[in-house]
């Protein structure tokens, strides 16, 4: 085609009073924004191959560079926006489906700002976790109706758990959206820290295996990778039937994406597109989900809690309902703003619904049907900090998967450009230039002091409500007050206005 | 003795270390005032194909060839630190170092003048940049010998197990 109208999004500038014509810009960008021009014996860029990813500000040792929006405008129209605009030209030009990675990023309410916490004053004692005992620890899996003992006293009648130091685990990202070094960083943090990260729908590579008392096996529509040495490596299983960004929509990993190590690990040829279908061909309602579950149990001895994860829809509650009937004894919930690797922008911008509003809906539904206790509640789709956290849990979670936020601590800088599979920091990608920029040591410390960090936050903030124990903040929607709430929604969110 | 080790596995062949390196050895020790007003070359040479790259410095040889083949006596190993020293006023820039050097770690002045660059593991301060400014820890400044004893096979496994590989 002749013109493109698309135009830059993103503006270059360096100042050239500290430009030493380093090159490591040049050499660190992957979409090919700066280049040493010989003649002029300067630094050029190409403004419209930036993805606005930092990788280059970042590196440039005289801090020469500065990234903006390009400063073009369109003629003012609320209707009309430049984003909606450009979209269409995209389209006009490739006929295509517009992509995008990340999660929704759109102008809409995060009831998490929304929520405010308790904090104790005269009447009851707040506790400072410096000096008392204060307990994060977590078990997931079901628990059942009332305790049986042997003789010496121990519990004999307890399902299959996994134990977490702090309710906080690294959701699914699969080795083939992410690299193996991200996926080195994760495990080995998720080890270190006593906490799970979660396969995604990836397969488990060779040298991941040591990890697994710390790993939940996923397995997806598209069953890569999943044999009987796989679920029997995993702490827990998970069957996942949706996610947060992509409801009703399977995934699609490129075949340039599928080298010699992906291609192993998923068992699928070299250089071939991994399709994840929509559905799982086999499950068409709760009974087939039940046998899943069940196969999967059977296969691993019962020795093994089972977990479903879906995407946060319209009748969530209904569905969790009968997943918890089903067998399952976690359910993972990925709300409408939660990551993905790459997806169709108008399905994450539009389907699904916030996760707060989910969370709430499904803990007072399996509250009300006497299932709570049968399940384990897990959920994710942008929890962006630990306050975040201590919100999920006195809404009813008993723990929360992070994805972003763990991927930003790795480096991510929130370009959205997954899909491209040309990541600057390492993660995204299998180009292995650019794999290693991403170095598993560093990771793993980075993502080992977030969840150091914000599990001290939590322990403040418990201790600021007067409560030494992680549990008895589950489901306590009394520590919370909303603001800027219509009834309806704190009816749904089950908690008072502030001032109530 | 210390020496640099690179982690071929991680080098992002950034050439950052070039950059430290040359704003380490400069009279004004500023980054932007070391590369537009003095003419320094940098003493650690990034090898980069593709995706392949390390960054490479001297290796401090027990038994220095440069040393022996220098003409000048420019080139001399202190018995103590063991770090093969370069004095630039004895230096006449005839290359022979070059020629012998088999790592390829001296490089002639890329501003024109008759004498080399070579790292001296700064030892004015005592802890190599490069080392220090590398964005990835894909440089290590370790002793292997005080690490796993004396024994060949078990430095090159140590190493390996670093990701370098050994002098
Ligand atoms: S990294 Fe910075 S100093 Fe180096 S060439 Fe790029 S803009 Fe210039
Ligand atoms: S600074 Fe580190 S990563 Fe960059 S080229 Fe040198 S050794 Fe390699
Ligand atoms: S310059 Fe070359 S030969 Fe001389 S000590 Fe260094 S590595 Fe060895």
């Amino acid at each position: 085609m002749a013109l493109s109208y698309k135009n830059p999004e993103f503006l270059i500038e360096r100042d050239y009073d500290k430009c030493i014509n380093c090159r490591v810009c040049e050499r660190q960008c992957a979409n090919e924004a700066h280049y040493y021009d010989e003649d002029l014996d300067k630094m050029m860029a190409i403004d419209k191959n930036c993805v606005n990813c930092h990788r280059c500000v970042t590196l440039c040792p005289t801090d020469a560079l500065r990234i903006r929006k390009y400063p073009l405008e369109f003629k003012e129209n609320y209707n009309w926006t430049g984003e909606m605009i450009n979209n269409i030209y995209k389209q006009a030009e490739t006929g295509g489906v517009l992509l995008t990675g990340m999660g929704n990023p759109t102008k809409k309410k995060i009831y998490w700002d929304h929520l405010l916490l308790n904090a104790s004053q005269v009447t009851n004692p707040s506790i400072d976790p410096l000096r008392e005992p204060m307990e994060l620890k977590t078990f997931l899996g079901r628990k059942p109706e009332r305790l049986e003992f042997d003789q010496e006293g121990n519990i004999t009648n307890l399902p299959p758990q996994i134990e977490l130091e702090t309710p906080i685990m690294f959701s699914a990202m699969s080795f083939g959206s992410i690299s193996l070094n991200a996926c080195k960083s994760l495990a080995r943090a998720a080890s270190e820290m006593g906490i799970m990260y979660n396969t995604g729908e990836g397969g488990l590579h060779q040298e991941l295996y040591q990890y697994g008392a710390n790993t939940i096996v996923q397995v997806a529509s598209g069953r890569f990778g999943v044999h009987q040495e796989y679920l029997d490596a995993g702490a827990a299983i998970e069957i996942k039937i949706g996610q947060g960004a992509k409801p009703g929509i399977g995934g699609h990993l490129p075949g340039e994406k599928v080298g010699e190590e992906v291609s192993r690990t998923r068992m699928i040829p070299k250089g071939t597109d991994a399709l994840s279908p929509a559905p799982h061909h086999d499950i068409y309602s709760i009974e087939d989900l039940r046998q899943l579950i069940y196969a999967l149990k059977e296969a691993t001895d019962y020795e093994k809690p089972v977990s479903v994860k879906i995407s946060a829809v319209h009748n969530v509650a209904a569905i969790a309902s009968g997943i918890a009937t089903a067998g399952a004894d976690i359910i993972a919930i990925d709300g409408y703003r939660g990551g993905t690797g790459a997806a169709p922008t108008m399905i994450r911008d539009n389907v699904g619904i916030p996760i707060e509003l989910a969370l709430a809906a499904v803990d007072s539904r399996l509250r009300e049907e006497g299932l709570r206790n049968q399940v384990s509640l897990v959920i994710g789709g942008s929890i962006r900090n630990s306050a975040d956290i201590v919100k999920a849990i006195a809404l009813g979670a008993d723990a929360v998967y992070i994805g972003s936020a763990a991927l930003i601590a790795l480096g991510c800088h929130m370009c959205q450009k997954c899909y491209t599979g040309k990541c600057n920091w390492g993660i995204a990608t299998q180009r292995p230039d650019l794999v290693k920029r991403l170095n598993p040591e560093i990771g793993t410390e980075r993502l080992k002091n977030l969840i150091r960090g914000w599990s001290h936050e939590i322990k403040e903030m418990l201790g600021g409500m007067g409560i030494n124990a992680i549990e008895s903040l589950r489901g306590n929607r009394l520590m919370l007050r909303g603001i800027d709430l219509n009834e309806k929604e704190l009816e749904i969110l089950g908690i008072k206005h502030a001032g109530e | 003795m210390k020496k640099v080790y690179a982690r071929e596995e991680y080098c992002l062949g950034c050439k950052l270390c070039e950059v430290y390196c040359v704003t380490s050895h400069s009279e004004s020790k500023d980054v932007v005032k070391a590369h537009k007003m003095e003419e320094i070359t940098p003493r650690v040479i990034v090898e980069s194909t593709g995706e392949v790259s390390f960054a490479l410095q001297c290796r401090h040889c027990d038994d220095a060839p440069c040393t022996k083949a220098c003409i000048t006596g420019a080139l001399q190993k202190d018995p103590e630190t063991g770090i093969v020293g370069y004095n630039q006023e004895k230096c006449v820039g005839c290359w022979t170092c070059i020629m012998t050097c088999p790592y390829g770690a001296i490089k002639r002045d890329e501003y024109g003048r008759s004498i080399i660059s070579k790292c001296d593991l700064c030892i004015e301060t005592g802890e190599p940049v490069c080392v220090v400014n590398c964005p990835n820890n894909a440089l290590v400044f370790i002793d292997l010998a005080e690490k796993q004893g004396e024994g060949v096979e078990e430095q090159d496994k140590l190493v390996k197990e670093q990701g370098g590989c050994r002098d």
